[in-house]
């Protein structure tokens, strides 16, 4: 299992039950497992939107959408069966916070995805784990036994008339499948591609009805900001970006792991104060703020930086999904970007052209380039891809292969080009990358 | 829906609401260009050529999956979408290999047409290309995976088109490839549409890759000359040292009744034209017992000699004649009129597959209840009894699949074995034993054979519909049929037929007791004015002449474009005193039995027109050209006039006392031809040009048969006509057409890759029938 981290700046709602033994549903209750679903299923569905409204919770996936207003647009009447789905398909490299939410809190994406399915008048929820996290399934699926035996999930719940029923399903390994759509595709049984849009997913979703999809970080923090209220909740944020996040902060630091931290925390006071600095002393190069597809920060960047989705939106990057990639001064970036593309590459599903085809040109020319064999034509054909390739992708993967990539070339075009006329990588004598 | 206005490049457009603004301006001739987007199969956006700026939107948008809706405005063409285009052709040259010299698509591909028109000339790409071997999957297709831009045209054209489902995508990112249904290999129908719709040569095709390029080929829409279905198709006509060779077909050409559509039959087997096995020459059996090849001349002397001393001497009575499913209208019209004017006998049938004389019979003085393939195609409601059309009628299966899965057409199916299309079906219904005889009293309210309700009360409710019935219907079984549908008052029918002109052999009078138009021979009505010297007795059916053929009875025997010798049943033919001529392509075992053949031009070969299962009228159109034989018409004229026929008596040609000079005054100065063309037409002779231009004929039959009363601005302008049987002519009372006996059909039941003896020279089909075989043997050994 892996070594949790902490530090006094946490502010622990989501962690809170993070290495006490809450797999088990009677710890899970002792704990105030549960409190909030049952609230919740004497609330109503009006209550439950009107306080995730309130709460500023935005979606904790990425895209940093508000999830009370997500949840309300599920219509109310619909002919076909509404569905809530939990997307536990993290593979963002530099991201690792689910992960523990399914290691150490299981209960609260169950009890997450309840509250979820009745603000929705939904009687199923499919939570929907990564391939790699096989060995979470498990931990999922005896909390998921363990919550029907309890009567908190099945035909009534909290023994009401209330239906809910909980399936979980493991993924096949493929990153697009984080992509909302896709994951609807594959948990119906079909290749992880993603859907022309719209309809989108509150309409017409999972085998065609009304569907809410979340984070499951999202549906974890749902039952605490049921229990704090929404006011409250949002009161822990910024301005507009409500309660904590878990932050996954790994690279070149002292201290790397998942820090869950107010919404809008410094980012440079998280780098040196809560991961403990740079690693040996040495200098910051570079950060990716919120997961590889995020666009890279110069240390000048982040002097005063919140992180929150609108600060680092402002600051020309993203928030993301909250992992924190430090990067020092003995890291080479061309090299660096080559393993972000050489990622991208590898999990494009190919259904477009711009995202297939550019992730594996961007790749072969990376992978020359920093072997010596590059031209100062290559840097500027690097960057006319990247180019190219934003916005006109069928799905976001290809935005996410392009900005990062365009943020090294705009950033470091001087490292590049100390890559040219053959000279060897200035950085080959190091050889130690950040872990990504 | 209601329309709405919208502006596309600063105009204004207007479409109903909902419409896909590719479509909407395609109709307006704003090209957008796509590669996956294809009308009537479903969304991709995969390929993002189509992007377009919409107002308000701050993402370029795809053309194939935005909706119009009112006031919305569109920028299609401006220096930001050119770039977003150019990038995207950029991108796909990459790893696409530059192979166009020598790729079967290279000028016809549409990757090639759009880089010119956007521009990525200059090649960014210094990496080296993916590469991974080309795979063949069948006889009849290969896929060059590099070529491959993933379009998925063809993975969804097998799969809603067809309902086969046998491509799929294997892998990953930009090692994704289109993978076929078993490892390496393609099992299915063969019916070429996903190399059809293939925007590159990704998917070749078996019997046309690196045979040309497609500019040395000229293209001529024709008539499929296979099953009964009447596909208009494309064939690749390339010079060749015996003539002009057919290197391709395809259905380029998308105007007919099959739209896209063409299946194995028509895509691969038109290449029994090339089979060295063709006959080139008159053959004469010579005093030793062998055929002996002879020049026309003296073909012509030795057979017309022959029929006119077995006439003279023994009477008409004593010459049979025996017509072909394949041959045109034209041609069957005068053989009968040859028979039965110059050889004075009604004894003229052909291998009959289905029983449109009682169909006629049936559906006279009912005009209006016959169903074209196009009504079927569109019709709300249709139901199916008997008949396999996913094997038998291929275009049927297409068109009834299309209709249920673009416009939720309802499909019924009764049936006494499973059939594939029962996956469109609304409802199925199993028919015991007896069934179909029974259906019509059963769709009349009885439930004594089939005891269900359900399925008639379904029918019942259908606002209209159309009752396509199979060959399974005889006699009084289809007349009981239609009368139900006509009392019904909103019931269209359609019966099905073998071959191409099928319909039409019955149609032009190819039967012993009935003329052209089904009007009975004992009461020939004008018939006995026009044909000097009819006979008005009946006469021998095709079993009886062959009967009569090796018992002595018959002194000879005309057989155009038939191998009864070979017929399913009939057993080995001994002929006894029997002076056989056949006309035919290939030396069949008919052939081989007779005294003189004539080589003849198969359908791709001359010009006339045929009539498919459904009523629809088209017009063959002389494709290629194989030196040494001559058409069917040409060789009946020519007989005829060795028998001391008067010619233009049968064929009306250079009436009004002017005879055509076959362009004498045509100088070799340019414009003479035109000014010789301008002569003609003021003094009538077009086209009664020459007595073996088969158009010539049109008149008279449309004289005297009502039902092809001729549209002949669409006939010939390449459109199918629907023909009017229920137009009854009116010196015939419709008691009179009784049957007068049970008439001998015999379906053929052609399957995907078999076509009656013509199927047999075809190596392309016989190679998909070997492939099926060994395929079939494969899943049975597991």
């Amino acid at each position: 299992m892996p070594r949790l981290v902490s530090h006094p700046d946490e502010v622990k709602i989501v962690s809170k039950r993070f290495g006490l033994g809450a797999t088990d549903i009677d710890k899970y209750i002792e704990l105030g497992g549960y409190q909030a679903a049952k609230k919740c299923l004497e609330q109503g569905p009006d209550w439950i939107i009107e306080e995730m409204k309130a709460s500023n919770l935005r979606g904790r996936g990425g895209a940093g959408f508000p999830t009370g207003m997500k949840w309300s647009f599920v219509p109310k009447q619909s002919a076909k069966p509404k569905y809530v789905l939990v997307n536990g398909d993290e593979s963002e490299p530099g991201t690792c916070k689910d992960h523990l939410i399914f290691l150490h809190d299981p209960h609260s994406v169950i009890e997450g995805t309840l509250i979820a399915g009745l603000s929705i008048g939904s009687k199923m929820g499919f939570i929907y784990l990564r391939g790699e996290y096989r060995y979470l399934l498990e931990i999922m699926e005896k909390a998921v036994a363990d919550a029907y035996a309890k009567g908190f999930l099945g035909k009534n719940i909290f023994g009401t008339d209330t239906e809910f029923q909980i399936i979980t399903q493991s993924g096949a390994g493929a990153y697009e499948v984080g992509e909302e759509s896709a994951l609807m595709e594959s948990l119906e049984g079909k290749r992880g591609v993603p859907r022309i849009k719209p309809p989108f997913p509150a309409v017409v979703g999972l085998y065609g009805g009304p569907t809410v999809i979340n984070n499951a970080e999202t549906i974890a923090t749902v039952p605490h900001v049921i229990n704090m209220g929404g006011a409250a909740f949002a009161a822990v944020g910024s301005p507009r970006n409500g309660g904590t996040r878990l932050f996954g902060i790994s690279g070149h630091v002292e201290r790397p792991g998942v820090y869950e931290l107010p919404m809008g925390y410094n980012l440079k006071k998280m780098i040196y104060d809560v991961a403990g600095g740079v690693r040996g002393d040495r200098k910051l190069k570079a950060v990716v703020p919120g997961g590889s597809s995020t666009p890279v920060l110069l240390p000048e960047e982040i002097e005063n930086l919140g992180m929150d989705f609108d600060q680092v939106g402002k600051a020309g990057s993203m928030l993301g999904s909250g992992g924190v990639v430090v990067i020092d001064d003995r890291t080479c970036i061309v090299e660096f970007a080559l393993r972000t593309i050489s990622f991208y590459q590898h999990e494009s599903c190919g259904w477009c052209i711009p995202c297939r085809e550019g992730t594996d040109w961007l790749k072969k020319s990376l992978t020359r380039f920093h072997a010596g064999f590059g031209t100062a034509k290559d840097i500027d054909n690097i960057r006319y891809l990247a180019e190219n390739m934003l916005g006109r992708t069928f799905c976001p993967l290809g935005d996410a292969a392009a900005m990062p990539t365009l943020g090294f070339v705009k950033k470091f075009r001087k490292e590049f080009e100390d890559h040219l006329d053959g000279k060897p990588c200035p950085f080959a004598k190091h050889a130690e990358m950040a872990v990504v | 829906m209601a329309d709405v206005t919208f502006t596309v490049d600063g105009k204004k457009l207007t479409a109903p609401a909902g419409t896909l603004l590719i479509e909407a301006c395609r109709k307006a001739g704003i090209e957008i260009p796509a590669f996956c987007y294809y009308p009537g199969l479903s969304l991709q956006a995969a390929c993002r050529m189509c992007v377009v700026r919409q107002e308000k939107v701050p993402k370029l948008q795809t053309a194939c999956t935005t909706t119009v809706a009112e006031g919305q405005a569109f920028i299609t063409d401006s220096p930001e979408i050119a770039q977003a285009r150019k990038a995207t052709i950029e991108l796909l040259l990459g790893n696409h290999p530059l192979d166009c010299p020598v790729c079967d698509a290279g000028g016809e591909c549409e990757l090639q047409d759009m880089t010119f028109k956007y521009g990525a000339g200059e090649s960014l790409m210094v990496d080296a290309k993916r590469h991974r071997d080309e795979q063949q999957w069948s006889p009849a297709v290969f896929y060059d995976r590099p070529r491959c831009i993933l379009c998925y045209r063809c993975t969804r054209m097998c799969g809603e088109g067809m309902d086969v489902w046998a491509l799929g995508i294997q892998n990953r990112g930009v090692v994704s490839v289109i993978a076929p249904n078993q490892e390496e290999r393609l099992d299915c129908e063969q019916c070429g549409m996903c190399i059809d719709v293939c925007p590159v040569g990704a998917l070749t095709s078996g019997s046309y890759r690196y045979k040309t390029r497609p500019w040395e080929m000229n293209h001529v829409s024709t008539v499929c000359t296979h099953c009964g279905d009447g596909c208009k198709v494309t064939l690749g006509i390339r010079q060749a040292i015996d003539g002009s060779e057919i290197v391709r077909a395809d259905n380029r050409d998308k105007s007919g009744i099959n739209g896209d559509f063409l299946c194995a039959k028509g895509r691969f087997g038109f290449d029994f034209v090339e089979n060295p096995e063709r006959l080139t020459t008159p053959l004469v059996r010579n005093a030793e017992g062998n055929l002996e090849p002879v020049s026309w001349e003296q073909a012509f002397r030795v057979a017309g000699a022959k029929l006119k001393e077995i006439r003279d001497s023994r009477g008409g009575n004593a010459i049979g004649v025996v017509g072909s499913n394949h041959t045109t209208n034209e041609e069957n019209y005068l053989l009968q009129k040859f028979a039965r004017t110059v050889l004075r006998t009604n004894n003229i049938d052909h291998e009959r597959t289905t029983d449109y004389a009682a169909f006629a019979r049936a559906i006279a003085g009912h005009p209006g209840k016959t169903a074209s393939l196009r009504e079927i195609a569109a019709a709300p409601s249709i139901l199916l009894i008997g008949g396999d059309p996913t094997n038998e009628h291929p275009l049927l299966a297409w068109s009834i699949r299309t209709n249920v899965r673009l416009n939720r057409a309802r499909l019924y199916v009764a049936n006494e074995r499973q059939i594939k299309l029962e996956r469109q079906a609304r409802a199925a219904l199993r028919l015991p034993s007896g069934g179909y005889a029974a259906m019509a009293g059963y769709l009349g309210g009885s439930d004594s054979v089939i005891k269900t309700s359900a399925f008639r009360e379904a029918i019942l409710g259908e606002e209209k519909l159309v009752v396509v019935f199979g060959e399974e219907y005889r006699g009084t079984a289809v007349e009981e049929l239609v009368k139900w549908g006509v009392g019904q008052g909103n019931v269209k029918f359609a019966y099905l037929g073998d071959y191409a002109n099928s319909r039409g052999a019955a149609d032009m009078g190819l039967l012993p007791d009935m003329l052209p138009g089904y009007v009975p021979a004992s009461d020939a009505g004008p018939f006995a004015q026009e044909y000097a010297g009819l006979p008005s007795t009946q006469g021998k059916t095709l079993p009886e002449m062959l009967t009569a053929a090796t018992n002595g009875a018959l002194g000879g025997l005309l057989i155009v474009g038939a191998n009864p010798f070979d017929q399913v049943g009939s057993g080995p033919v001994t002929l006894k005193d029997t002076f056989l001529i056949v006309q035919d392509i290939f030396l069949t075992e008919t052939a081989t039995a007779a005294d003189v053949v004539f080589p003849a031009a198969s359908l791709y070969e001359k010009t006339g027109t045929v009539t498919n299962s459904f009523g629809d009228l088209q017009l063959a159109r002389k494709a290629a050209d194989h030196a040494g034989v001559k058409p069917d018409f040409e060789i009946l004229v020519r007989l005829a006039d060795s028998v001391g026929a008067d010619v233009k008596a049968l064929v009306p040609f250079g009436k009004r006392g002017v005879t055509a000079d076959l362009g004498q005054s045509r100088g070799a100065q340019a414009g003479e031809a035109d000014r010789h063309a301008v002569w003609l037409a003021a003094n009538g002779l077009e086209p009664k040009l020459s007595p073996f231009d088969p158009l010539a004929l049109l008149d008279e039959i449309e004289r005297l048969v009502p039902a092809y009363k001729l549209d002949r601005l669409n006939l010939f302008g390449g459109n199918d006509v629907q023909i009017e049987p229920g137009l009854i002519p009116s010196f015939v009372p419709v008691s009179a057409l009784a049957a007068s006996r049970p008439d001998p059909v015999n379906p053929a039941h052609n399957g995907l890759f078999t076509s009656g003896t013509l199927g047999r020279y075809s190596h392309g089909l016989k190679d998909l029938e070997q492939h099926q075989a060994a395929g079939v043997a494969t899943a049975a050994a597991d």
